[in-house]
Parts: structure tokens; sequence; C-alpha cells
């Protein structure tokens, strides 16, 4: 069986992460519940013409696509793999609020085409004229997961050598409305928003394109080796510990094997008790790491902390504004990833310094 | 007339998102499709939906459509002399 490496990686977000090395740029912002993202100039990477029907998601995708091909120096690729919760919101609400306005008459074409979760993944593969395994997994808060586990199967088995994995979400107004109305977004009146000293329901929530280049063999420019990844669409509290054990035994890991543990976190009361299980359990003694006070909430900001863990290995270093709980390590060989939304769509990830 | 030009130049950039273009950019008999604004059968749809909803003109024939959209010119032409709104 073949062993999959983190070869190149790209990521839009809320923060500085296009052209920098490692969040040395970085704005917390505890006044929006609702984080803009830092958009990248998209006329270095898509011709104008091409772009005019993008919405901002899609371009995303194919801003952080192309960031982690040129990285990990490929250009030709086996599978592009997209994970995505929402999909192509802006486009679905244009063509769903034209289809109101109007009666259901004059339906234009440009916005349904683009409004299938698919369009990020369909139009990477346009851009590179990539005839490729191209496959989009839309399975909530376990949709970037999802993606790994197929990338890393596929390589396994030795069906594919280079894969471009990625996770793209973005809001758009009437879905963020409903989330608001729904108390999954945390109210404006409950501001400054702490994620760790949070005692209010729900999350900020945001956006972003996170893209990983995985190979078969390990390259100049490797992050880490993607060990293993496993998903729980419903887990109970008194589960995650033993699933945890499960799932490290499974790959002949024991929690003492774990350098730092990366959680979460998203400010919701309601659910952040299963992180505390753990940073307060098993992993009291480790290093504790969190990244959506940085990113926000969304569906695929687990992949933004995939891109957090891949740095800490390959640069040895978790930054301070990355820390819970202050305890730091002198080496940062296995990191694990924990993640969950509102007590659904758990996932292990686990990656190793090679 | 060239109230109507400006109008239709107005509405195709905004509508088919031309984001480089300006609308003194756009001469009245400049081609909309292929050498001119470089237009794809997409926009094309764009535009008759266009015509539909915002001056009553239903196109039956496709066939009209190579000669009606080929430029703003004749696009106002026969907006001018079919419109219903």
């Amino acid at each position: 069986m073949k062993r999959t490496y983190i070869n190149g990686t790209g990521c839009v977000s809320a923060q500085k992460t296009m052209n920098t090395a490692f969040l040395e740029e970085i704005i917390i912002n505890e006044n929006d519940n609702i984080l803009e993202l830092t958009l990248p100039d998209y006329k270095d990477f898509i011709a104008p013409a091409a772009g005019r029907r993008m919405a901002k998601g899609v371009k995303n995708g194919i801003v952080a696509s192309a960031r982690a091909m040129k990285e990990a120096g490929v250009e030709n690729l086996d599978a592009i793999i997209t994970g995505t919760g929402m999909g192509c919101s802006v486009d679905s609400e244009k063509f769903l609020k034209a289809l109101l306005d109007n009666k259901e008459e004059f339906l234009t074409p440009t916005s349904f085409i683009q409004s299938t979760h698919n369009t990020v993944g369909g139009q990477i593969a346009l851009g590179l004229q990539c005839k490729a395994y191209n496959f989009t997994y839309v399975n909530g808060a376990v949709s970037f997961e999802s993606s790994l586990i197929d990338a890393k199967m596929q390589i396994d088995e030795g069906e594919a050598a280079t894969v471009l994995v990625g996770g793209v979400e973005e809001s758009a107004d009437a879905t963020m409305n409903l989330l608001q109305l729904s108390g999954a977004i945390k109210s404006k009146s409950e501001m400054p928003f702490s994620i760790l000293g949070s005692e209010t329901n729900g999350a900020v929530f945001s956006e972003g394109a996170m893209f990983f280049v995985l190979e078969d063999k390990k390259t100049a420019t490797t992050y880490a080796e993607l060990i293993d990844v496993s998903i729980y669409n419903v887990l109970e509290k008194d589960e995650l510990e033993t699933k945890l054990e499960l799932f490290l035994k499974h790959n002949n890991f024991s929690i003492q094997d774990i350098d730092a543990v990366i959680l979460g976190y998203n400010g919701d009361t309601e659910f952040d008790g299963y992180y505390n299980i753990l940073s307060q359990g098993v992993f009291k003694e480790a290093t504790q790491v969190y990244y959506k006070h940085l990113s926000g909430e969304f569906n695929t900001a687990s992949a933004f902390g995939l891109w957090v863990a891949s740095h800490i290995v390959k640069l040895q270093e978790v930054p301070s504004v990355l820390q819970v709980n202050g305890i730091t390590s002198k080496h940062y060989k296995n990191i694990l990833l924990y993640n969950q939304y509102r007590g659904q769509d758990h996932s292990f990830t686990l990656i190793s310094q090679c | 007339m060239e109230a109507l030009k400006q109008e239709l130049k107005e509405k195709i950039i905004n509508i088919l998102n031309l984001e480089d273009v300006q609308i003194e950019d756009v001469n009245d008999n400049d081609a909309l499709f292929g050498d001119g604004l470089g237009l794809d059968s997409i926009d094309a749809l764009e535009l008759i939906v266009m015509m539909d909803k915002d001056y009553g003109i239903k196109l039956a024939d496709p066939k009209e459509g190579k000669a009606i959209f080929q430029s703003i010119e004749t696009m106002a032409k026969y907006i001018s002399e079919n419109r219903t709104k």
C-alpha cells in the first residue's frame, strides 16, 4: 500500500493566507459575526473573460488550487476531488431570487449553470483541460474529510499518483440571514465574539477555499504524510474518547504519540463541550491548537485546520495566536485534528512529519 | 434611439458582467459576438431573456437572432420597431 503526502497547499480565507508564510499578518476580528474574506487578486489567476460568470467561491477555488499546484510543481492531475457543504450558494440564491421576482418567468441560464455544487471542481478541470476523475462530496461538515478519504484511498491503491483535493464554501446573503435566524450564527448583540471565552450559542461564520496536492511520493515541498482520516456522522460525548483511541490504535498510534491536537472550537457553548472532553481529558498535557477565530466557521473550515496542521509540521512552530493552553512542544511530529459541527459530522485526521 | 442604444450598452455590460468593458468602449456597430465583444451562446440566451423581460419581445425564430444581435445598432432598431413594453 502506498503512502500519501501533502506536497502543496493553497488557502483563501478571512486571513491573509496567500503569498504569506504562515499567519504572520493575521487580524483577529471579534466584532463581526460573519468574517469577510481577504480576497486574492483574481486577475493573476483567471482571465477576465473566463471569470465574468464565476461567483467568488468558484474563483477562490481556482486560486487556491492553482497555488497548491504551483507549490507542488505539478501540472497534471489524476483526480480533482472537492468537498463543499453548501455549494455555490451565491448563484443558487441569484437563480431562486430571479425565479420568485419574475414569477417563474424569464429565467436566465448563467446562475443556474453556476449554481451546482460541482461547479468549482468543474471549472478547475476546465481551466486545466483535465479530463481525469472529478468528484464533489456534499456531506455537510465532513465534506472535506470525505474528499480526503477518497483521495487517500485512490493513492493507497495505486489508482492515482497526484490528486488535487480541497474544501470550498462561499457565504451568500440569504443563507447567512437564515443561519442567523436559526441561531447557528451568533447574534450581533453578543459581540465581542471570543471563541474560547464564549458564553453564548452559535458561531462566527465565514467562507474560504483550501486546496491540497496529495501525492504518492515525498518531494522537496512535502509538508507531512496524511496517515488516516475517519468520520462519524453521529457520536455521543461519552463515545468520543473510545472512538479516538480506536482510530489511533488502528494506525498503531497512542495518545502519547500525539504532539499537538487541533480542535475545531467555534465558540458555540452548546457543542464546544465535545472539544473540552479531549482538551481537559486525554490531551490535557498536550499542545492544543484552535483556528476558527481566524477562519470563521463553515462546513469545510476543517480544511483550514489541515492547512494550519500542515504548516505546523513543516515549520515546527505553533504561533501563540493558535495556542489554547499555552503548552508547546519541542517537536511537532504527529498532529491530530478533531472537528465536529453542532454535535454531528465528527472527524479525526492524523498527519505526521516525514 | 440614442437613449435606447445607451440603455442597451448599460444592460449588456451589467447583465453579462463584462467587468472590464466601459460603455464608451462599445461602438454602435461593433460585433457583439465573435471578434467584437466576444459574447457566446450563453450570452445569447441571456439577451433573449432580456428582450422578453424588458421589452416584451419574444423571439420565436432562433434564426432571427443572428441578424438582431449583430450589434447595438441592429438590436436597438429591432427593439424600437417591435417592443410592447
